[in-house]
């Protein structure tokens, strides 16, 4: 494979950024397309309740039972694992300019990035830090 | 009505929601969320983590065309991030442990002073061309394209924005919405950062302050597949529907129409929440 030096300029690190954000929402909502045709396909006829919150099985809530049910090929899994994706694709985004700055050597948004990412990462898998 | 007439509502009715968020410059979070409380019944923390995915879905899609274009300041976006993801973890915690009507009537406030804000009138404020010390160790400087030069702009009262970015956070999390509105008046109005730059940096950061509390919002169960779905992709087209239309229409009456709608919103809201239906 052909590697080529980039130079870290603003306008290469904007032309990433933006790249991975798109592919980030096409891929997500691709995924949540297909889980949601299986969805009507599947529960269709039933009847919708929303109206009293009773929350999500604990299948629909952790990060790793939703990476592992993908594969379940049932319809809620598979959109969920979707949702999941996009909500991931603004922290993939933080974790490439952490590392574009630490090539462009400015360590002050080195600290700045790292702060958003830590925050972002507790977030979403901090339940499994304290419970 | 079954699972697939109500999806299929949702999905044209959030449609809608995109296409006057993108148009008003509020956002579909502040459209969706009274659409499905008052219009389909839908319990205000479903309502919300359906809200703040869409939301993902929206800042993510529009922000890969600014990012390119050269108008977004990622410095200043990373930067004001700080503020806005540590206030949505606060403003997940808070709804949590608030009762659905206060919700309700605080997400009616909310709307009623963003439509304010996006009907207000802009005035470019005159460049300041005095250094800020703060800016200027930060980078915030930037400059951006205009007619056939770059425009040299300067941030100033990085302090007053930053707080008011935590409150921008705050609202996001705790009401499943972009707050855009909030974080252009503290770059726009504050910082005096041009606009143009405060809208598309602003939109850059509402993707990544929606993802710090949908975290908490998915660990808490407010995440539902089956109600996101429709939701996230009717959204989704809306708003890039309407981000079209923006660029050729002329939207004065446009968005005169929009406000007075989601001021209907928001009154229904306030009066739902106060009458203990929501």
């Amino acid at each position: 494979m052909m590697r080529r030096k980039h130079e870290w300029t603003e306008e290469y690190v904007e032309l990433i950024v933006g790249r991975l954000l798109r592919s980030g929402v096409v891929i997500a909502s691709a995924i949540v397309f297909i889980g949601g045709i299986l969805y009507s396909i599947k529960y269709g006829a039933d009847l919708p309740e929303y109206k009293i919150f009773s929350g999500e099985p604990a299948d629909l809530r952790n990060v790793h039972r939703i990476i592992i049910d993908v594969f379940s090929v049932r319809s809620r899994d598979i959109i969920q694992f979707g949702l999941l994706l996009l909500m991931v694709t603004p922290v993939a985004r933080v974790a490439f300019l952490l590392f574009a700055f630490a090539k462009q050597r400015d360590r002050t948004y080195v600290v700045v990035t790292a702060i958003v990412l830590t925050t972002l990462l507790f977030s979403l898998v901090g339940r499994y830090l304290y419970s | 009505m079954n699972v697939l007439e109500f999806t299929s509502l949702v999905w044209v009715g959030s449609f809608f929601a995109g296409l006057l968020g993108a148009l008003t410059g509020l956002g579909g979070g502040v459209v969706v969320v009274p659409l499905l409380t008052l219009v389909f019944g839908v319990d205000i923390r479903y309502a919300i983590g359906a809200s703040l995915v869409s939301v993902i879905a929206t800042s993510s899609g529009a922000a890969s065309a600014y990012v390119k274009e050269g108008y977004t300041n990622i410095r200043i976006g990373i930067f004001l991030e700080i503020a806005t993801t540590i206030g949505a973890v606060f403003g997940a915690f808070l709804a949590a442990r608030m009762h659905t009507s206060l919700l309700a009537i605080i997400f009616g406030i909310v709307l009623i002073h963003s439509a304010y804000l996006s009907l207000r009138p802009r005035r470019e404020r005159a460049g300041d061309d005095r250094i800020d010390t703060i800016a200027a160790r930060l980078r915030l400087n930037g400059s951006f394209p205009d007619g056939e030069g770059r425009r040299v702009y300067h941030a100033r009262a990085v302090p007053a924005g930053f707080g008011l970015m935590f409150s921008a956070g705050t609202i996001s999390g705790l009401l499943g919405i972009g707050s855009g509105a909030v974080k252009v008046l503290a770059m726009d109005h504050f910082m005096r950062i041009p606009f143009k730059v405060s809208t598309t940096t602003s939109n850059f950061m509402i993707g990544v302050t929606a993802a710090a509390s949908v975290g908490i919002y998915l660990s808490r169960g407010y995440v539902d597949p089956g109600l996101s779905m429709p939701v996230m992709l009717g959204v989704l087209i809306g708003a890039l529907l309407g981000a079209r239309i923006l660029a050729a229409a002329r939207t004065r009456l446009l968005r005169l129409i929009f406000s007075m709608v989601i001021f209907l919103l928001a009154v229904e809201m306030i009066y739902s929440g106060l009458t203990g239906r929501i």
